[in-house]
């Protein structure tokens, strides 16, 4: 029953983390003000250690610790890189931004981290107590980091909108998942698909947890018609929070979902019913997404539903059943995510003290006032709108690909009709940006590590774009080692 | 009817009064004082199941702690219950009909067909020196170690959001710093300062009387 010492080897990111967390949690104590700034270091120094370990320690081969509670396989070692890498470029994105508003504080980063040491948990889970538990690790933070602003209404509305949701939404998977080891006897991820496929199990209650599952699940995606926090949450959060809420736990909930619904709930009498309650989801989200997204005034709220509509892509990936539909699902979070970062980085960039760039006005006659951020910001709207031969195109491209193969036919040509819907609202800033008279001209501001990144990461849209090979094979390669 | 069923359905009737009346007593106070009857019965209930532990730490840490904490923020906030209670008949119709439409769906679905007693049978009775608390401990320590460091994460994030969200140093705030009122000196406060005298000021020009309209 005692763990060994090859129990912890696959933990150590996860142990590095939390260590870090608690240190810099102390040291911030000690910081005067403006000695802020090492907290910022160290917790971007934090994360790329993190990303040491784990490229390091990375293999493919699977294995199973803590008394059968954490995985350590190749698809989440390449979603905690990826989540390291979203959650460091946010940090750099935000600096500027949250020092104009006060919420330049050590706490800040340590929710941040923490909401990062909830999601590797996820990532890794093995069993649905670490899944739930690395669950309610990332949204307890993320509720707090909402709500950081404490002096603007707006935010703590938002808040405490979040909060109650996210609470139903956590209450109907526990539910589901009691049900589901009403079925099964086990929590245990394994062990729960062995039983299934055994005939173990009662169908009816399995399928009735599975409803409660795929619920909880559409309400921490976002997908219709769980969509209701998603606006208002990403309009009343600070900008740099509703940046990381799109961005990382996006990732995170993707590898929630292959481990509940594929390796879980993946037998294939269970997988026909989850395939339906997903094509709805999808098709709705997809559809009430992308339309409602032309209405919008403000930016964030209109991301927020091309959020909506984004994660109605992704489900189409998962529903599709196949491992290479979830490499191409992986894919997709992925490139949804950095384009995401991109994009509410540009919003920050033109922020400032006293001044939110979060309506499309703001951007009008971008190209007057900077050429170069008026083309990184087309770039990643053409990746969002799916527009070759940018990123965002691959990545519909293979995921209505793997939904074809799987013969969706009607789904794939819903899908296709909806994004040309959605390319209208991103291509409309686009056009605000090159043929509109600037209103605001104000000169733009951002620290040296912003600028650059930002850069690198549209350029990234438009060069992955054209050679989106290797990453596809990283996916590809994580799922088939994994599944 | 056994006894042991008989409690459990005297217990089960309480729980789901006291629930019930949480959600409608008027009074936040007496809701409060409910919820501490569904507690203590609920830890009735699991007294039944043999989890001793589980129903201890309910009523300690459930009733002892957490309730008289919201007892004092219930009573220290003031709650204006019109305004709370502003559109309960709006929204209550539609929240039954759809409680209601789940719970018929629920019942038809799961209740006789999968749900029957039979397909669960009781556990073997346990031996005299079985003791729920050790094996609890035990498994904690061991099979569950990992989700029980979690959990305490979860905890650490939960006192660092409340500090953040709560503490603040308000500059408008007047407060006594006793320290430096002791040590307060005369010359402090006071400034003996050496004039002559003077005499008061001539009357006002009348100048000005005449300037006004």
């Amino acid at each position: 029953m005692s763990l060994t010492a090859a129990d912890f080897v696959p933990i150590w990111p996860e142990l590095l983390l939390l260590v870090m967390v608690c240190v810099i949690l102390i040291a911030d104590l000690f910081l005067r003000d403006d000695q802020r700034n090492g907290v910022y270091v160290l917790s971007l120094l934090t994360l790329a250690a993190c990303a040491v370990v784990t490229v390091v320690s990375a293999g493919s081969d699977v294995s199973i610790v803590m008394h059968g509670m954490f995985v350590d396989d190749p698809m989440s070692d390449a979603l905690k890189v990826m989540v390291y890498l979203a959650v460091g470029v946010m940090l750099v994105y935000s600096r500027t931004y949250i020092e104009a508003r006060g919420m330049f504080r050590g706490e800040f980063y340590t929710l941040v981290l923490f909401a990062t040491l909830g999601m590797m948990v996820m990532i890794s889970a093995n069993h649905f107590l670490s899944l739930y538990l690395g669950l309610e690790l990332l949204s307890l933070s993320m509720y707090a980091l909402v709500a950081l602003q404490r002096d603007s209404a707006e935010s703590t509305e938002s808040a405490m909108k979040y909060f109650v949701l996210g609470a139903l939404a956590s209450g109907m998977l526990l539910y589901g998942m009691s049900m589901i080891y009403g079925a099964t006897g086990s929590l245990e991820i394994p062990r729960v698909a062995e039983r299934i496929a055994n005939g173990q199990a009662n169908a009816t209650i399995l399928v009735f947890g599975l409803v409660f599952v795929v619920a909880g699940l559409g309400f921490k995606f976002g997908a219709v018609p769980f969509h209701m926090w998603v606006p208002d949450v990403y309009q009343g959060a600070p900008t740099a929070v509703a940046l990381f809420i799109s961005t990382a736990p996006k990732l995170a909930a993707f590898a929630f979902a292959i481990r509940l619904l594929v390796e879980a709930l993946g037998h294939p009498s269970l997988l026909v019913e989850w395939q339906q309650m997903l094509a709805i989801l999808a098709v709705l989200s997809m559809a009430i997404g992308n339309i409602t997204a032309i209405a919008q005034t403000n930016l964030k709220r209109m991301l927020a539903y091309s959020t909506i509509s984004h994660m109605g892509f992704l489900l189409l990936g998962l529903m599709s059943g196949t491992v290479d539909g979830y490499g191409a699902a992986m894919f997709y979070v992925a490139v949804y995510a950095f384009i995401g970062l991109g994009t509410f980085g540009m919003i920050m960039l033109l922020s400032r003290k006293g001044f939110e760039a979060d309506r499309i006005e703001d951007f009008k006659g971008l190209n007057r006032r900077s050429p170069w951020y008026a083309f990184v910001m087309l770039l990643l709207m053409f990746s969002l709108a799916g527009v070759p031969p940018t990123v965002g195109f691959y990545a519909k491209l293979s995921v209505l690909q793997a939904a074809l193969d799987a013969g969706y036919i009607g789904l794939t040509i819903v899908a296709v009709l909806l994004s040309l819907v959605g390319a209208f609202y991103y291509l409309r800033i686009v056009r605000l940006m090159y043929f509109d008279e600037p209103t605001d001209t104000a000169p733009i501001v951002a620290s040296a590590g912003a600028r650059v990144l930002l850069s690198v990461n549209g350029l990234a849209a438009l060069v992955i774009g054209i050679v989106p090979g290797w990453l596809m094979t990283l996916c590809q390669q994580a799922m088939q080692a994994s599944l | 009817m056994s006894f042991q069923l008989a409690v459990f359905y005297a217990f089960a009737l309480i729980l789901v009064f006291a629930a019930l009346r949480v959600i409608t007593a008027r009074n936040p106070v007496h809701a409060s004082l409910f919820l501490v009857l569904a507690f203590v019965t609920a830890a009735g209930l699991w007294m039944l199941l043999e989890a001793e532990f589980l129903a201890i730490t309910l009523v300690l840490v459930y009733v002892g702690a957490v309730m008289v904490l919201f007892l004092f923020v219930v009573m220290m906030l003031d709650i204006n219950i019109d305004r709370i209670r502003e559109g309960y008949w709006e929204y209550l119709v539609p929240a039954l009909v759809v409680a209601g439409t789940m719970l018929a769906e629920m019942t038809l679905l799961l209740v006789g067909r999968s749900l029957r007693l039979e397909g669960m049978p009781a556990p073997a009775a346990k031996a005299e020196t079985y003791s729920n608390t050790k094996e609890l401990g035990r498994l904690i320590y061991t099979q569950y170690v990992y989700a029980f460091e979690i959990a305490s994460v979860i905890l650490l994030v939960a006192i660092v959001a409340a500090i953040a969200l709560t503490m603040r140093r308000r500059k408008d705030s007047k407060y006594q710093d006793p320290a430096r009122q002791v040590v307060v000196r005369r010359a402090d406060r006071v400034r003996i300062v050496a004039m002559k005298s003077e005499k008061p000021a001539a009357p006002a020009a009348p100048a000005s009387e005449q300037a006004a309209p």
